[in-house]
């Protein structure tokens, strides 16, 4: 059984492989076939992770005041009658705002205060010259980036010089991050070589 | 054999008179001192804060205490219970309990709790004096948190205002963002070649801040399509995204004026799994020979798959999110990218309409004042003076 299950992932795994050639009739059997697998798992799992313990068990429970997220539920599913779709709106409208709303409190305190606080740091540590530049150049990178991300003022002059530094700073971090990204993939690569060579075919140990 | 049993014998009269003649000694650690226990501030209720003076035992050179064993009782003479333990040299502990009354470690505010601190050695305890009564009680405001409400309080104000001016007809200038003015020309290029467009909303769900400004430019490029005739697909990862995407591309057809032209069957869902998701786009995109390929909203490690692809279809692309991880990825393989906040930018400049650009004003002013603080804020760090640092500290 183990053997059956070897060969189907790798078989599947050199479908994926394929599109590096071009589209054909085994990567669209592959493609389908992950598809078709992933939207049922996510909805076999939604129903028992979300839909039961979050809903059913507690209206089961006598927690009836959950039946007001159990009709903003079923307003979603009247999309599906072209007449009276309209009312999924007053759903979608409740996610999207209460959501946005809870989220503007973290992102305020995650990309905005702790980035701030981590930024109020000395400009000069005595007898410490390379924290002294480490900290000039996280307080220069961080003030320039934020004048590349100012909208309401052309980048001009001395500001333009500014934006253009904070443009500098930020294609450095991205192409220190697009390296680390490259390595890290290279290993899932690597895995995968290896359970083709190694698991099914048996080729290294 | 007899032997034997004489040599064990005077090794127990040898065991027995030193026993005698040395005086044991005492294993039992100095207890904790000065236990105090009060209710844990801006919390909701559901704890209690216990500190203690360390034993005299515990310390870099008498290093018999390891570890501190914190003890409840309801009532003082009652039966005290382990409630946690710190390691040795901690003199604080929280006793959190469950909010929920079916919860077995349901915390109980408003009454009374009774605590005892053990200094632990390995083989050997003392404890202190009992502690109490103190009662957890939930505060209505978390102070730790002030920062946050007067943050929110100015920014909304802030935005507020500029709506308001925009709203009463001021002009407010957006800089050109290279990513959005190449729209058109893309559009144009879909029209011309009789090819489709692809628009990606990316994994985020409806409710991220870069898919709703993804849904803004999505309806200002559903209009413009509208308006060439040309086909656009929307394949989504998430059911209520698709939902949004469908109503917006409607709108946008709907501004046109060609109301007719929509087509549902083109917003449609493929699987919330994210490769599979990929794979399916992947195979769109060359099967349907898109001319231009929009990324815009939240990606993660699908971007490069997807614009490489995108890439060697020969489509022209034009990304943007605020994943900073996946930024790279769209910079090197795609045509134009909107970095981090220019997708927020973006929407409010394609769509001018006055609650957008209040708000990005807003963001703006709001730079500006973080820009002054950072100043500020170094230069009284380099001074030693620490109080800037404080206006900015939350408490979680």
């Amino acid at each position: 059984m183990e053997t059956i299950g070897i060969w189907i992932a790798a078989l599947l795994t050199l479908g994926i492989f394929s599109f590096l050639y071009k589209d054909n009739p085994f990567y669209k059997f592959c493609e389908s076939l992950f598809v078709g697998i992933s939207a049922g798992y996510w909805f076999v799992t939604t129903f028992w992770q979300v839909f039961m313990p979050k809903l059913a068990d507690n209206l089961i429970a006598g927690r009836f005041y959950y039946m007001i997220g159990a009709i903003f539920g079923v307003l979603m599913l009247l999309r599906l009658f072209p007449k009276i779709g309209w009312l999924s709106r007053w759903s979608l409208a409740l996610v999207v705002g209460t959501t946005a709303g809870l989220y503007f409190t973290r992102y305020l305190v995650s990309n905005g205060m702790v980035q701030v606080q981590n930024t109020i740091i000395p400009l000069y540590v005595k007898g410490n010259l390379s924290q002294t530049i480490g900290n000039l150049v996280i307080v220069i990178g961080t003030f320039s980036g934020l004048i590349y991300f100012f909208f309401s003022k052309e980048h001009k002059g001395a500001f333009g010089g500014l934006a253009k530094l904070g443009i500098w700073f930020l294609m450095l971090s991205f192409g220190a991050s697009f390296g680390y990204t490259v390595m890290s993939r290279m290993s899932l690569l690597i895995g995968r070589m290896d359970y083709l060579l190694g698991t099914w075919l048996g080729l290294i140990r | 054999m007899k032997k034997t049993k004489a040599v064990l014998f005077s090794i127990l009269i040898i065991l027995f008179f030193f026993n005698l003649s040395f005086p044991q000694e005492n294993l039992s650690p100095l207890p904790p001192t000065e236990v105090r226990a009060s209710d844990t501030p801006n919390d909701n209720g559901h704890s209690i804060t216990v500190t203690w003076k360390l034993s005299g035992d515990d310390g870099a050179d008498k290093k018999n205490v390891v570890a501190y064993e914190i003890l409840r009782s309801d009532s003082p003479t009652g039966e005290f219970i382990v409630r946690g333990m710190v390691p040795a040299g901690n003199n604080t502990y929280q006793d959190r309990g469950a909010k929920e009354k079916e919860d077995k470690n349901y915390f109980h505010p408003h009454k009374d709790f009774y605590y005892k601190v053990r200094a632990k050695t390995l083989n050997s305890y003392s404890e202190s004096e009992v502690a109490g009564p103190a009662q957890a009680y939930g505060e209505w405001f978390h102070l730790g948190k002030l920062p946050v409400f007067v943050g929110t309080v100015t920014f909304t104000i802030m935005v507020l205002a500029f709506i308001s001016l925009a709203r009463k007809g001021k002009e407010f200038y957006v800089r050109p963002l290279a990513g959005i003015d190449a729209v058109d020309d893309a559009i144009g290029r879909a029209t011309e070649m009789g090819r489709p467009i692809l628009y990606i909303l990316g994994l985020g769900s409806a409710a991220d801040i870069a898919t709703i400004a993804s849904f803004t430019i999505l309806n200002r490029i559903a209009k413009k399509t509208a308006e060439h005739k040309t086909k656009i697909i929307v394949p989504c990862n998430d059911p209520i995204v698709m939902s949004v995407a469908q109503e917006t591309v409607k709108a946008g057809y709907l501004d046109a004026g060609r109301p007719d032209m929509y087509k549902e069957e083109n917003i449609f869902y493929l699987t919330s799994m994210q490769f599979a998701y990929v794979a399916a786009v992947n195979g769109i995109m060359l099967r349907e020979q898109t001319a231009t390929n929009f990324y815009l909203g939240k990606f993660y490690a699908e971007s490069l798959i997807l614009a490489e692809t995108g890439s060697v279809a020969g489509s022209i692309q034009i990304s943007g999110t605020d994943e900073i991880a996946q930024i790279p990825f769209f910079v090197a393989a795609t045509d134009f990218t909107l970095i981090g906040e220019e997708l927020y930018a973006a929407s409010a400049y394609l769509g001018r309409e006055p609650l957008l650009l209040g708000a990005l004003k807003a963001q703006d002013l709001a730079k500006a004042i973080v820009m002054i603080s950072l100043a500020l804020g170094a230069l009284a760090a380099s001074f030693h003076l620490g109080f800037f640092l404080k206006l900015f500290t939350v408490q979680m």
